[in-house]
């Protein structure tokens, strides 16, 4: 046990050595149970226990605090400690007030009085101790309590220097709670003349206390700047001797020269010419020294010297007006570069960024690159290569760009996995901004995602999709060269995602081709469709239809793609509307009207990089806004407002509008956003690209029931039903997404069903702003049972009107009148409340429901995979209670549900035995009424 | 300012801390359990800083014990290093020849040394000389009240 200094506490010495000897964290912890039981029953004891015992208690709670436990008691001895006319006891007592106490606990009043009464004291080491509390604390009461007290304690004569020390620095932590203590007045100029004060202690400390006023009221303490810079000028022309004690590792007072370097960041450069030129003097000298040779070969002189270099190099490119300085200060960082000191080479590529930026010092920094290309690939510390890979952003212009892109492209094969994602937002943003060519542009993009493609984000391929449309002199490269990328045996699937909607859009520019023919062309990207996610294959569906637009002869081929199983009676919701709808457009639509439908895609409204934002979530404020600015490319076509794109719309007017409501719903979101991030995640908003290219399309302008088609969707399949089966009544929710201003006349919902479903519509606003959204909730209350969903392959298609419960929207658009018919996915099924009971129940219950009056049953082929879990997700969807473990064979399926209409509630009992041999489905559903029993039968025998 | 300053040892035992920012306990031990596990993870040679979530963390190591101290955007990074090793001296001074042990035993004097040091995350005091009076000048405090005790206890006040 090491030598205990002062007055050493005992007890608390064996404690502490009883737990650095417990072998194991059990033992620990039953010695700390052990040492809080006594301690509690010493603080809860009668006998009242002396300053020295209360003292040493205190200090093992702290302790065993710090080891990382919890202290829920203690506190009220602590506090009394605070009172004791002991030092050493009180000081404990402070100790743990400051660690242990929390801001808004009740004995902070008991605190503050103690303090007032030790502030008060003659002893400046009371004062201290108190000060030091406030500080350590620092809360809003004790921003109250000593509002007054401290400002004068700062300014006051009588006060001793280190009192106004810790003053200076107690007045800034409360200041940083509450920013009304500091009084202004006259009080300003006195704080600020202490930046004259004869200590160096006190001037550190107020330069500190100062720096946080100027940046809350910069005007009123504008007089600090010149003070600043005269206690500067005396400083770096001091000999390390003048300063004596504040002279560290002979650097004279490195701490004052960088707080009055950082002052000085908060302003421009002085105006009165005096000042300026001292300051510049200043940081000439600075400069200058730093080429002297080292007084010391210790890390700390050089460590000190450089930060004070670093700090003055931060003011010249703060103040960026002095060409000559911002030259010296790059020379200086490059010599920092190489360096045998990891840190100062950190520092100076970082320093470097900001010099990069300012015009005076971009081209010398240039001069540096081949080194910082060296520290990106040869520096072992990721954090180095990090802040050279940044500075490379940086220091890009149009001049260097294919070299730095290039070294960074082969940097990125063996590039650490932490700065791989940002490196490739910032070559994608380099190569954007500095592109005179852009097939390299191109080139550089699907480089990315062949080498990293896993940290392509979305935003990467949005944008190469985006600048190829708007961008008709590199179509056809792209389309060639996204075809021979796709070539590869293994290729990431960002890859196939560009290609396919390049080969969808521009496919036809290199057909002519023999060896990249439309059939080829089609299989190539379909020899890829089944190793991807389901959005990719969404977006490959919509190339396939684009493909029956562009290239008739291989129709035949693309619809039998659309016709597969996998893909029309899909699990996944988005894939089975897409394949149904494509393949009725192609079987149904004109050769004119597909072509308008799938016309080529618009120009996108020039727009700032979508990357950019990211880079910058990233990284907030260590993007340079010089190298952010990418509306620069040249030759970019003139912008296209949203508001044109419609009014060309709207005179053209081609097709048949029975098509354009066919396809609105699959299209409705991505269109009504006319970009590319429509292209996002379904189904949140449809990929439908083809669609969301038709012209005279009310997509266009109008965002309807993005959610009410996910539900409707869901209910054809089957799946998991996102809208909850509310008793009795449904809720849906209508978006409405204008885009450009519009007078909705009516929102009605006319249905056959009217006397059997009750639907209620909150009315909207008359008029809609442009890009305003409004939210329309739809209540449905089942009056009576129904029927009313055809099959499945006739949801959209609007030729075959049914019976199905559906909205039409008329509104009025440039004084023309519109209208939207658009099916609710409102079958009896979603009235459904779904019911446990036990087996005993069950059966009981659907022998009673025998009568061929109450069943129905199908006996069906399945024309989908029979697994398991695809059922009972089908089911669950459904919105009945599975009930498992009740049928004796496991491989059956048993239901129950309760369907809530106004009238009566009608209980539902549910039975599927799958046959896998065979590949057969029974279907058998019971109920008390034969309407819902045939309905649901129906309904649910077309899912498998 | 500084947000706060860890101590720990090689084996990621938490020998001292100190918040100069608020946060809930929770907080405090999720941060210090990332940092170490952080710190203890990279080689000798690297640079003692680093960018971690919205702070810079300036770190250095010392015989078994880790100092390490989180800063702002703003501040400098050499100078912190300085910080530790100014208060390393004070430590050594104090202790003679300081050892992790010392901080162990006497922990609350590793404390008020710092709260000498620094005050509310801006340094105070950065003479060496100055700092060492100050403490000097608490201990013969509790000196006199042991002497004063001690006469007391034998009667002779």
């Amino acid at each position: 046990m090491p030598a205990v200094r002062g007055d050493g506490m005992r007890g608390l010495a064996v404690f502490i050595s009883d737990i650095r000897n417990c072998k194991s964290k059990e033992a620990e912890i039953k010695r700390i149970n052990k040492e809080l039981a006594n301690i509690r029953s010493k603080f809860k004891g009668d006998k009242t226990l002396d300053g020295y015992q209360k003292k040493k208690y205190v200090c093992k709670l702290l302790f065993i605090f710090l080891l990382g436990h919890d202290i829920d008691f203690g506190h009220m001895e602590a506090v009394n400690l605070l009172s004791s006319n002991k030092y050493s006891e009180k000081q404990i007592g402070y100790l743990f007030i400051s660690v242990l106490v929390n801001t808004n606990s009740d004995l902070i009043k008991l605190i503050i009085q103690s303090i007032k009464n030790d502030l008060s004291s003659r002893n400046p080491i009371h004062v201290n101790l108190a000060l030091q509390c406030i500080a350590n604390i620092g809360s809003k009461e004790m921003a109250e309590a000593f509002g007054n007290e401290i400002p004068k304690l700062l300014v006051s004569g009588d006060t001793m220097d280190v009192v106004k020390q810790s003053a200076a620095l107690c007045l800034l932590r409360l200041f940083r709670t509450c920013q009304e203590v500091i009084p202004g007045g006259e009080w300003t100029s006195r704080i600020i003349h202490l930046l004259n004060d004869q200590h160096m202690g006190v001037v550190t400390a107020a330069t500190s206390l100062i720096d946080a006023l100027v940046k809350k009221n910069p005007e009123e303490y504008k007089g600090c700047v010149s003070l600043a810079v005269s206690r500067l000028s005396r400083i770096v022309t001091a000999s390390y001797t003048d300063l004596q004690d504040y002279t560290y590792y002979f650097v004279p007072a490195p701490w004052l020269s960088v707080k009055l370097l950082r002052l000085l960041q908060n302003y421009t450069p002085p105006e009165d010419p005096g000042v300026r030129g001292r300051l510049n003097e200043c940081l000439e000298t600075i400069l200058n020294k730093a080429q002297e040779p080292p007084k010391s070969k210790k890390v700390q002189h050089s460590n000190a010297k450089n930060a004070v270099l670093f700090e003055a190099i931060s003011l010249i490119i703060h103040n960026d007006s002095e060409p000559n300085l911002l030259v010296r200060a790059c020379n200086q960082l490059g010599q920092f570069l190489s360096n045998r000191e990891t840190n100062l080479r950190y520092l100076a590529l970082e320093s470097m960024c900001l010099l990069a930026t300012s015009e005076f010092s971009h081209e010398a920094v240039k001069k540096h690159q081949e080194v910082v290309i060296l520290s990106m690939k040869m520096e072992k510390d990721v954090s180095v290569r990090q802040q050279a890979v940044d500075l490379l952003y940086a220091m890009c212009d149009k001049s260097n760009a294919e070299e730095i892109v290039q070294e960074m492209l082969n940097y990125l094969e063996t590039a650490d996995y932490s700065i791989r994602e940002e490196m490739v937002l910032k070559v994608a943003i380099l190569a954007e901004k500095y592109a005179t060519d852009y097939t390299w542009y191109v080139d550089v993009i699907l480089n990315l995602i062949r080498i990293a493609g896993d940290y392509v984000s979305e935003e990467v391929w949005y944008r190469v999709i985006q600048i190829v449309i708007n961008r008709d002199d590199v179509q056809g490269y792209a389309a060639k060269t996204v075809f021979e990328a796709l070539q590869a045996p293994a290729c990431h699937e960002n890859m196939v995602k560009v290609g396919g909607y390049v080969l969808g859009e521009f496919g036809n520019l290199i057909a002519g081709d023999q060896r990249s023919s439309p059939l080829v062309q089609f299989q190539l990207l379909h020899s890829k469709y089944h190793l991807c996610s389901p959005m990719t294959r969404a977006l490959l569906l919509s190339t396939y239809i684009k493909f029956v637009n562009l290239f008739p002869e291989i129709k035949q081929q693309v619809q039998e793609v659309f016709r597969q199983h996998s893909n029309l009676r899909s699990a996944d919701a988005e894939l089975q509307q897409r394949a149904s709808e494509y393949l009725q457009l192609s079987i149904i639509a004109s050769t004119d009207v597909l072509a308008t439908v799938l016309e080529e895609m618009p120009a996108f409204p020039e727009r700032e990089s979508s990357i950019l934002a990211v880079l910058k979530r990233k990284k907030p404020g260590r993007v340079p806004e010089a190298a952010g600015d990418v509306k620069e490319g040249k030759g970019a076509p003139a912008p296209i407002s949203a508001a044109n794109h419609q009014a060309a719309v709207a005179q053209d007017g081609r097709g048949s509008p029975q098509v354009h409501n066919a396809v609105s719903g699959a299209s409705a979101s991505a269109s009504a956003s006319a970009d590319l991030l429509g292209l996002s995640t379904p189904p949140a908003s449809h990929p439908s690209a083809a669609t969301a290219s038709a012209p005279g399309h009310m997509g266009v302008l109008v965002d309807v029931l993005g959610d009410i088609y996910n539900s409707s969707t869901t209910n054809a399949s089957g799946t998991a039903s996102p809208t909850p089966a509310v008793n009795q009544q449904q809720n849906a929710n209508n978006n409405y997404d204008a885009q450009g201003s519009y007078n909705p006349k009516k929102v009605s919902s006319p249905s056959s069903l009217a006397n059997k479903l009750n639907l209620q519509l909150k009315p909207v606003e008359p008029l809609l702003e442009a890009g305003a959204q409004v939210q329309q909730l739809l209540n449905a209350e089942c009056v009576e049972d129904y029927t009313g969903y055809v099959a499945q392959h006739l949801i959209y298609n609007v030729l075959h009107i049914s019976d199905t419960p559906s909205m039409i929207i008329t509104f009025i658009y440039n004084n023309v009148p519109q209208k939207l018919t658009v099916k609710l996915p409102l079958t009896i099924n979603k009235f459904f409340e779904p019911t446990e009971m036990n087996g005993d129940a069950f059966f009981t219950r659907w022998k009673n429901l025998g009568g061929n009056q109450q069943r129905s049953q199908r006996i069906f082929k399945a024309t989908q995979p029979m697994d398991n879990a695809s059922t009972r997700a089908k089911l669950l969807g459904f919105g009945i209670q599975l009930l498992d473990g009740i049928d004796p064979n496991p491989e059956n399926f048993v239901c129950a549900g309760i369907i809530h209409t106004r009238t009566q509630q009608i209980g539902c009992l549910l039975r599927l035995e799958p046959n896998k041999q065979a590949q057969m489905y029974r279907l058998t559903v019971r109920s008390s009424k034969e309407s819902v029993s045939q309905e649901v039968c129906d309904l649910l025998a077309e899912q498998f | 300012m500084m947000q706060f300053m860890l101590l720990f040892s090689r084996q990621g035992k938490l020998r001292l801390q100190k918040w100069y920012v608020a946060h809930p306990d929770k907080l405090k031990k999720k941060i210090t359990r990332e940092l170490i596990t952080t710190i203890l993870a990279r080689k000798p040679k690297m640079c003692s800083f680093l960018e971690w979530r919205d702070v810079k963390v300036v770190y250095k190591r010392y015989a078994s014990l880790y100092f390490c101290c989180a800063i702002e955007q703003e501040d400098n990074e050499l100078l912190t290093l300085e910080i530790i090793h100014r208060y390393v001296e004070l430590l050594d001074k104090y202790f003679g020849s300081v050892c992790e042990l010392d901080i162990i035993f006497n922990f609350e004097k590793a404390y008020f040394i710092l709260d000498e040091l620094l005050l509310g995350g801006e340094i105070q005091e950065t003479s060496k000389k100055n700092v060492l009076k100050a403490i000097a000048a608490q201990d013969l405090l509790q000196e006199d009240e042991v002497v004063e005790g001690a006469l007391r206890e034998i009667g002779l006040l």
